[in-house]
């Protein structure tokens, strides 16, 4: 107690010294609040990227297993030139347009409603609603509906007294389970797009003599675009790479059921030189997405 | 969009909706407390074996915790970075300003496949051993985004005046930060830093890939699938898994009336 | 701009990093310890789910504690779902496991890595009582050096769920013949993984004699074709592949797979349903791929004594005994049969001292290109290219 008044002033002012030369060299401020967030994602995430492209390029000793530091590009041709992996990767990259195609589709009514229609309070409820089972164990989820899809689980149990059956453990009911497990994503990002645009454009709309479908096709949807977009970038990559759902759901091959094969086969840098085409496929994606305004919108 | 009909339409879409979101939660709910253990359709009962029997294993018990303090060091990790990188971005004019919002998204944006094999590369190429570690880099590093997001956000909204008044009344950079910036934004942090631990808590396909061995709760989960006498417990484990990613989601929500930057995570 | 070049730097300096290291393998100049000294507190296991359990699972059920007790060596257990998952945390990780309990189609990987050490088998007690069809297999002994210790077998099975197909199954062909409701129905369930296509030689073994399959491990290019082709056709009455026992056991359970390659323990726990799920599980007589695991030590251990110390806990009789029982699976120690009557009926269950059922039964074994058949006149179709066929298979 004797001690601390003496210290604290002097505490107190080599802070305000550094306060006061702080105030005067906002770029000096500006490096010391992005040297570690950017440091981080520089070194933990592009750096381990570029050592990823780094590894596609080494080979493997086929008799022991272990990476061989070789430059080499076989691992690029054997992809190109194996007709297996261009199925693979089309029907990848088909699965996460037609989920993408759903969940957008899907998510406009409810979207609608929520910015649109609903008083704040029930909008509020909503968007807790939609929001909470995003984040509820993804596993648990795709486990669900494994459950739910099996010969006499809950879906045939159900569709049993219309005389129907559900789509089983099949590519349809992966379809299925993906649209579930990414929705949410695109709900919220849209609901948000919506909320976004002025009621006097709508009600400048309706005044100007268009109907209910014009008024959607002609200004509602063209100003949702970006949110679309948004919302799209998560649905395409998450299906693009997920190897868990497939793997539990159904007996297809998807690029990250061969990826985590050859990874565990293992054969790293064949399983590098494959993750760098959705790496790429994405990055094409996200150009893509940026032109139609996606990231004003995320 | 108008008229009664379209209205009715929309409502029943989104009941439909909410329906479709929750049932699959409802099932794992009714087989976690089912008497047999099997796995058809309806259960044969109420019991509350299988959550007893989970109670009892202290593997799971062991992954519980793992997972826990994995989401606490990641969201810790991902509430300073972002909340740095969200000051930075929302208060300053500079070269690479629109590259970092870019890069922040990044890691969340591109497959979690892709993340994984690189971290898992990386590790097995500069000789560190996977594990802990490697499991929190992973997650820190794509949590970023949702502090991120959350406290651009709000500073956003918050008027740049407030801090230069402050700075006018004499008050110093730390002084502004620590009465004006940070009181500001504090629920916004906090906020994205419940929704890291949530994201983080849940996470399977990055942290495959980065375990090299430890087991979270989804990774036990996942082996649970190969141990024939735990099959039943996986519906309990995942009863706790959702109700512990849901629980920090509700309290962010609540956090943060912006929900839609909760959203663009 | 400047992410640019800082990537390039980091590009550089791993390139600088990797330049420094020295590839190839070390192939180990070892000196066999001659006795077992005092433990260093600490073991570290990766082990096949339910081979070292310490409670976890079940309360009732661990024998980690009493070798913990016994030894000092505080045990940690890190299971596997796959052998090829094994080997792969022995790449991303080679120092952290001190014991691994592999099957023969890790265990040639682990040697020719360098990461597992010859083993002094006079320091096991039980070595002596280890079924004599177990020792100096080529995925346990290399060029007269032993690598471990074996642990236990089991065959690959034909199971089928008998009040849907009628009549019994006598043979593998049963689940490649386009012409079966079963297979038109995709109510197929085969294992998921490339060293399944060893099945397939197998079968080839019977019913084409002319490719003169020796060894399905050993595969040159016209036989390898010929399987893969056989596979291939197999693949449209699919409906499951499973690499854990709870897809399996539902699948079964629920009517998604009717017919299927399976491990006695599946076929166990479905009989022990309540109501049990009426499905019969036989080793036919074409012979059968199986598994048969051996207990390795780190080339890398720090804690060689607590390893050697496990070895010779985990193949004692009792020991060997409870583990057989609780995994399902015959026991690698004969004198693990007559501890008791429910120890016997264990191994009559699984044929544990049959020999003759064994001599039909082709354990997992890594697929080289040296042709593990002794032929030396060709080429066989390394693990590589399994892994490759594998994924057209599968399509």
């Amino acid at each position: 107690m004797t001690v601390a008044p003496a210290e604290r002033p002097a505490a107190a002012s080599v802070s305000r010294r550094v306060a006061i030369w702080l105030d005067r060299r906002p770029r000096v401020r500006l490096a010391l609040l992005l040297a570690a967030p950017v440091g981080w994602l520089v070194v933990m995430y592009l750096g381990a990227l570029g050592v990823l492209f780094l590894n596609s390029v080494w080979l493997r000793d086929e008799f022991t297993g272990l990476v061989s530091r070789t430059l080499s590009l076989d691992n690029f041709i054997e992809i190109a030139t194996t007709p297996i992996y261009r199925t693979v990767l089309l029907r990848t990259v088909g699965m996460a347009a037609a989920v993408t195609l759903t969940c957008a589709v899907l998510a406009f009514p409810i979207a609608y409603f929520m910015a649109r229609v609903a008083s704040p309070r029930v909008r509020g409820l909503l968007v807790v609603a939609v929001l909470m089972p995003l984040w509820a164990s993804y596993l648990v989820k795709a486990y669900s509906w494994r459950l739910i899809l099996s010969e006499d689980g809950l879906l045939n149990w159900l569709l049993a007294p219309i005389g129907l059956r559900g789509p089983g453990q099949t590519e349809i009911g992966l379809w299925l389970v993906f649209t579930y497990l990414w929705l949410p994503y695109m709900i919220l990002p849209l609901f948000a797009g919506l909320e976004r645009i002025p009621s006097s454009v709508l009600e400048a709309s309706s005044d100007l003599g268009a109907r209910g479908g014009t008024t959607f096709r002609r200004v509602v949807f063209p100003l949702v675009i970006p949110a679309l977009a948004a919302g799209s970038i998560f649905t395409f990559s998450l299906t693009l790479g997920d190897y868990v759902a497939p793997s539990l759901i159904t007996t297809t091959q998807f690029i990250g059921n061969l990826i985590y094969l050859n990874f565990g086969a293992p054969n790293l840098p064949l399983a590098a030189a494959l993750s760098v085409v959705p790496l790429l496929v994405m990055l094409g994606y996200l150009a893509l997405a940026r032109r139609l305004g996606a990231f004003e919108a995320l | 969009m108008s008229g009664r009909g379209a209205r009715w339409g929309l409502i029943a879409a989104t009941v439909g909706t909410l329906v479709f979101i929750y049932f699959p939660l409802a099932v794992v709910i009714a087989y976690a407390f089912n008497s047999s253990g099997s796995t058809s359709w309806p259960p044969a009962g109420f019991s509350l074996r299988w959550v007893d029997a989970a109670l009892a294993n202290t593997g799971l018990r062991d992954a519980f915790v793992t997972s826990v303090a994995i989401a606490f060091g990641a969201s810790a990790v991902a509430l300073v970075l972002g909340s740095l990188a969200a000051v930075a971005v929302a208060r300053y004019r500079f070269f690479g300003r629109q590259a970092i919002s870019f890069v922040v998204v990044f890691p969340i944006a591109l497959p979690g496949i892709v993340t994984g094999m690189a971290l898992s590369t990386t590790f097995a190429t500069t000789g560190l051993p996977l594990g802990l570690l490697a499991i929190v880099i992973g997650h820190a590093t794509f949590c970023v985004v949702l502090v991120y997001n959350n406290v651009v956000a709000r500073m956003r909204r918050v008027s740049r005046s407030l801090e230069e008044a402050s700075s006018d009344l004499g008050a110093d950079t730390w002084q502004t930060f620590r009465r004006v910036t940070f009181p500001t934004v504090r629920s916004a942090m906090l906020a994205g830093a419940l929704l890291a631990f949530a994201l983080s808590f849940d996470e399977v396909i990055v942290t495959i890939f980065t375990a090299g061995g430890v087991q979270t709760l989804p990774i036990w989960i996942f082996r649970s699938f190969r141990l024939a006498n735990q099959v039943a417990l996986v519906n309990v484990a995942g009863l706790a898994a959702i109700l512990l990613s849901v629980v920090p989601v509700y309290f962010a929500s609540r956090l943060t009336s912006d929900t839609g930057a909760v959203a663009r995570g | 701009m400047r992410i640019h070049r800082a990537m390039m730097l980091i590009a550089a300096s791993a390139l600088a990093l990797s330049a420094c290291a020295t590839s190839g393998t070390p192939k180990p100049s070892f000196n066999l310890p001659t006795a077992i000294g005092a433990g260093e507190g600490a073991l570290s296991v990766l082990a096949w789910p339910g081979y070292a359990e310490n409670g976890g699972t079940d309360p009732t059920v661990n024998w980690v504690k009493p070798f913990e007790d016994s030894t000092g060596c505080k045990t940690t257990v890190q299971v596997f779902g796959t052998s090829d998952e094994a080997f792969g945390l022995y790449t991303t990780n080679p120092g952290k496991y001190d014991v691994v309990s592999a099957s023969g189609d890790a265990s040639l990987r682990l040697v020719r890595a360098g990461y597992v050490q010859p083993i002094n088998v006079d320091l096991v007690k039980s070595y002596a009582d280890v079924f004599a069809d177990l020792k100096d297999k080529p995925y346990n002994t290399v060029d007269g050096v032993h690598y471990g210790v074996p642990h236990g077998r089991g065959a690959n099975l034909l199971m089928w769920r008998t009040d849907k197909v009628t009549p019994d199954l006598t043979t593998w062909s049963d689940m490649f013949d386009p012409s079966k409701s079963w297979f038109t129905d995709k109510k197929i369930s085969v294992y998921d993984a490339p060293i399944y296509i060893a099945d397939g030689a197998v079968v080839l073994m019977k019913t084409k004699p002319d490719l003169k399959i020796t060894n399905p491990y050993a595969l040159d290019d016209t036989q390898f074709q010929a399987v893969v082709d056989l596979m291939k056709q197999q693949k449209p009455g699919i409906g499951q592949y499973w690499t854990d026992y709870a897809k399996q056991q539902q699948a079964f359970e629920a009517g998604d797979a009717l017919v299927g390659t399976t491990w006695q323990v599946i076929t166990n726990l479905l009989q022990a349903e309540d109501p049990p799920i009426p499905v019969k599980a036989i080793q036919p007589p074409d012979g059968a791929t199986g598994w048969s695991d051996t207990w390795m030590i780190n080339s890398k251990t720090p804690h060689l004594n607590c390893a050697y110390k496990w070895l010779d806990y985990i193949v004692s009789p009792e020991v060997n005994a409870q583990v057989a029982s609780w995994f399902g699976e015959a026991p690698g120690n004969s004198k693990a049969c007559a501890l008791s009557a429910a120890d016997q009926a264990n191994c009559d269950a699984f044929y544990a001292a049959d020999v003759n059922y064994w001599k039909s039964v082709w354990y997992w074994q890594t697929p080289e290109t040296t042709c593990v058949d002794g032929r030396t006149d060709t080429k066989c179709k390394g693990f590589d290219d399994w892994v490759k066929a594998w994924t057209e298979i599968k399509g």
